[in-house]
């Protein structure tokens, strides 16, 4: 992919404006210097256990998500105009999500077929008709966006379950600050400190209705968890308990914690457990994560859940296409993001246009996450694109293609020198009384040359996001 | 605060503290083996160490031989010992990362970064080619981890639960370390005499670095009943039992809760008992019943702290979900 948006450089030799200060000080820098700051900087996360598990791998064998010190930089305007659309889009993805649990009204519109949510695997009909505090779904949404071109950004996915990597943004900028301190005297860099404060409002405001001073807790799988790092890390800035499911229990539909002084009553839940494994007794009876009696205490409103159970019906890539007619059918706006357009493999003339095109295609599971199960066309051999093809024909319903987007690229430390890679980034969007976030995101970067895939999981590193202020 | 969090809080501390207990119980072991003694007598110190410690038949399924290497080998390293060093700090780190947002930063990251640079050792075998400086670095470590404890931690009932791991580890490692020496006293010491005997003796005191303070407090010749009524009964002397016991006392009055009425008195009769006896009554009984005895309260109290804070029943609503019970390890 040879044409694609370089975040720093307008061509081979100019420096786009946001840039400047940072080649200036880039350029004054021995590469010594550099390499010195690099491997702080790697000793830093090692120290800190800001690691992810790999699963199965023996403890003290956690991996390291690899960090790049150039940072990617997007100036005001262009976040004026992000941050919009992502009221925007999470604002419409919440109706929706009330909709489609209460009258339904966009079914009974024919905007989108009432089978493709009703017969849903992600549809909780066990939340129909619940009422949920300021009728909010998805509290945290971790909106995927990348980059095409001048002013063009696409929305890749939604991501309205349990969105997670907010802690490495945070803990990158701690990391640039302390490597790099003067690089933040010379950029006015909003900062993103406070992500910690806005959330903790944001889930107090999900307690039922007459808790004054609710009790909240962070619900994590436990420490063998891939994300477990961030849960303690964000149950630690909140200054909450993080818990995991064997210290809850439910009694006349209410929820308490086992503490060193008897039980205590939770008010609101952060979980970080998918729906599947939250009650035993209602979703998988084999989980052993998950609270039983956690779905009856949801639904008499005794405990606020964040994300609320049923969010996936929104964020599937089946549901994906409909985000701009969401848009438009509960805002009446147009969307200013753009969604990528979207080949419905389950469509039989969609079916024959992918079949025809895979070698240029992207083609993804409805149901996969993390970068698995995927078909990047240009990127892939003739023999992999023909094993795909197999399993597309075998379960048409179960994929969806878009056109290979030129993702745009920031030049990255990499063995050969700096060079450009391409990126996205996730900005974290909070929905409560109002819809908020802190200036940037989590930019994730595919450190293989030409790779378009930035899961962590999949060899992806992360930068520090600035957001410049005027 | 959340049981379970209490829970790693108390077994992260008697870990590390396990740990230190076991480095010196070792270091003492291998100085003493540089003193002149047949190869016999050497055996058999190394034999009583692992018999105090309930550890013979364990280390006789895997060693052939008993020798220094071999015991040193099983002390530190072994992946089958549960109480090997390696094993303790890894222990102790796993419970630290359990519940790193309730520790301070500082906390956490020296846990953390004791397991990285013990792999770095372990990987060097620096406990095979300089032992003492092993050792050493695991007393070391120890004292960084309880001394950034102190230093920045906000003292509720997460540092309570902390302090309790740490002294009720200590209450019963002291005992055993007096244990191990007393028993082999007169088998060691036939040979060198006196002599042996204050070597000996001066052994044991350095490994509790207690050395000094025998000179301070006594100012006299070092003889098995000071040394013993020293690590017994000197309620200044932060290593020994009452102290240590006087400790849990403290700390449990302070996580006092509705239902830990039982194993506070426990406590307390074990403390005015430490203060009341004298060191000929306890010889007289005889040293290592004494022990035998003061261990098996000890033991009481571990377990009473456990069922009170740590692991507290299932409330009689909840029909399936029994708590997943900690598995750590009680007793060695």
């Amino acid at each position: 992919m040879p044409n694609f948006y370089n975040e720093m450089y307008s061509d081979a030799a100019s420096v786009r404006p946001h840039y400047h200060a940072f080649a200036q000080w880039l350029a004054e820098q021995s590469p010594q210097h550099i390499e010195q700051k690099r491997a702080e900087a790697e000793l830093n996360f090692q120290r800190v256990g800001i690691t992810f598990a790999v699963y199965g791998d023996n403890a003290g064998k956690e991996r390291l998500i690899p960090f790049d010190i150039i940072p990617r930089v997007i100036n005001a305007a262009e976040w004026a105009t992000l941050q919009a659309g992502l009221v925007q889009r999470v604002t419409a993805l919440n109706r929706f999500l009330h909709d489609v649990y209460h009258h339904q009204e966009i079914l009974k519109a024919g905007i989108i077929p009432a089978e493709q949510i009703l017969d849903n695997a992600q549809y909780r009909p066990v939340m129909r008709g619940i009422q949920l505090p300021s009728d909010v779904y998805a509290h945290i949404a971790g909106v995927d966006i990348v980059r095409a071109g001048e002013g063009e950004f696409y929305v890749l996915e939604d991501n309205l379950r349990v969105p997670s990597g907010v802690s490495y943004m945070l803990e990158n900028r701690k990391m640039m600050m302390r490597l790099f301190p003067a690089l933040f005297a010379r950029n006015r860099v909003a900062p993103v400190d406070h992500y910690p404060d806005l959330l903790l409002d944001n889930l107090r405001s999900a307690a039922p209705a007459g808790v004054l001073d609710p009790t909240v807790v962070v619900l994590t799988p436990g420490m063998y968890n891939s994300a477990y790092f961030e849960h303690a890390f964000l149950a630690q800035q909140m200054g909450v308990a993080l818990v995991q499911g064997q210290d809850l229990y439910v009694a006349n539909n209410t929820v308490y914690m086992r503490t060193t002084r008897g039980p205590k009553q939770v008010d609101v839940i952060y979980r970080r457990i998918d729906d599947d494994y939250l009650d035993p007794r209602a979703f998988r009876p084999e989980s052993t994560l998950g609270v039983p009696g956690l779905l009856d205490a949801v639904r008499a409103g005794r405990v606020g859940l964040a994300n609320a159970i049923g969010t996936g019906v929104a964020d599937d890539k089946s549901i994906y296409p409909y985000v701009p007619d969401m848009i438009e059918f509960y805002l009446g706006e147009k969307p200013i993001l753009n969604n990528v357009p979207t080949y419905q493999c389950r469509k039989k003339e969609d079916l024959a246009y992918t079949l025809a095109n895979l070698p240029e295609l992207v083609v993804k599971e409805v149901h996969g996450a993390g970068g698995y199960g995927m078909l990047v066309g240009p990127a892939s051999t003739q023999a992999e694109i023909e094993a795909f093809r197999q399993r597309l024909l075998a379960k048409p319903d179960g994929y969806i293609a878009q056109p290979t987007l030129a993702l745009s690229a920031c030049p990255t430390y990499v063995e050969s020198g700096v060079a450009p890679r391409h990126i996205d980034l996730r900005p974290f969007v909070l929905s409560g009384k109002t819809v908020s976030m802190v200036p940037g995101g989590l930019t994730r970067v595919a450190l293989q040359e030409g790779s378009l895939v930035v899961n962590s999981s999949q060899g992806g590193g992360t930068k520090d996001t600035w957001i410049l202020e005027n | 605060m959340l049981s379970r969090t209490a829970d790693h809080l108390f077994w992260m501390a008697r870990y590390t503290e396990r740990a230190e207990n076991a480095a010196r119980m070792l270091d003492v072991r291998i100085q003493y083996a540089l003193m002149p003694q047949s190869a016999q007598a050497e055996q058999q110190g190394w034999r009583t160490m692992l018999e105090v410690n309930e550890l013979e038949h364990q280390f006789g399924t895997r060693y052939s031989e008993l020798s220094q290497k071999n015991v040193i080998d099983f002390m530190v390293r072994d992946p089958d010992h549960p109480s090997s060093i390696v094993n303790c700090l890894r222990a102790a780190r796993e419970n630290a990362r359990a519940v790193r947002g309730t520790l301070p930063t500082e906390v956490w990251e020296t846990e953390n970064t004791t397991w990285l640079t013990l792999q770095r050792h372990i990987d060097n075998r620096l406990y095979e080619t300089n032992p003492s400086q092993f050792l050493e670095w695991v007393k070391y470590r120890s004292h960084m981890s309880r001394g950034v404890t102190i230093g920045t931690m906000f003292q509720d009932e997460a540092f309570n639960f902390i302090r309790l791991g740490t002294f009720l580890e200590r209450a019963d490692n002291t005992a055993r370390i007096l244990d191990v020496k007393f028993r082999s006293l007169n088998a060691d010491t036939e040979q060198g005499g006196a002599q042996g005997e204050f070597y000996y003796l001066a052994a044991l005191l350095r490994s509790v670095s207690a050395f000094e303070t025998y000179r301070k407090v006594y100012r006299d010749a070092i003889t098995p009943t000071r040394v013993a009524e020293l690590l017994i009964l000197q309620a200044k002397m932060p290593r020994s039992l009452i102290a240590c016991v006087a400790a849990v006392v403290e700390n449990l009055q302070e996580v006092r809760n509705d239902v830990s009425r039982d194993t506070e008195r426990q406590a307390q009769k074990l403390h005015a008992m430490l203060q009341s006896v004298d060191i000929d009554e306890i010889l007289e009984r005889g040293l290592h019943e004494f022990l035998t005895s003061y261990l098996a309260s000890i033991a009481e109290i571990g377990q009473g702290i456990s069922r009170d804070f740590l692991v507290p029943p299932a409330p009689v609503e909840q029909e399936s979900a029994q708590s997943q019970s900690q598995s750590q390890s009680q007793t060695r």
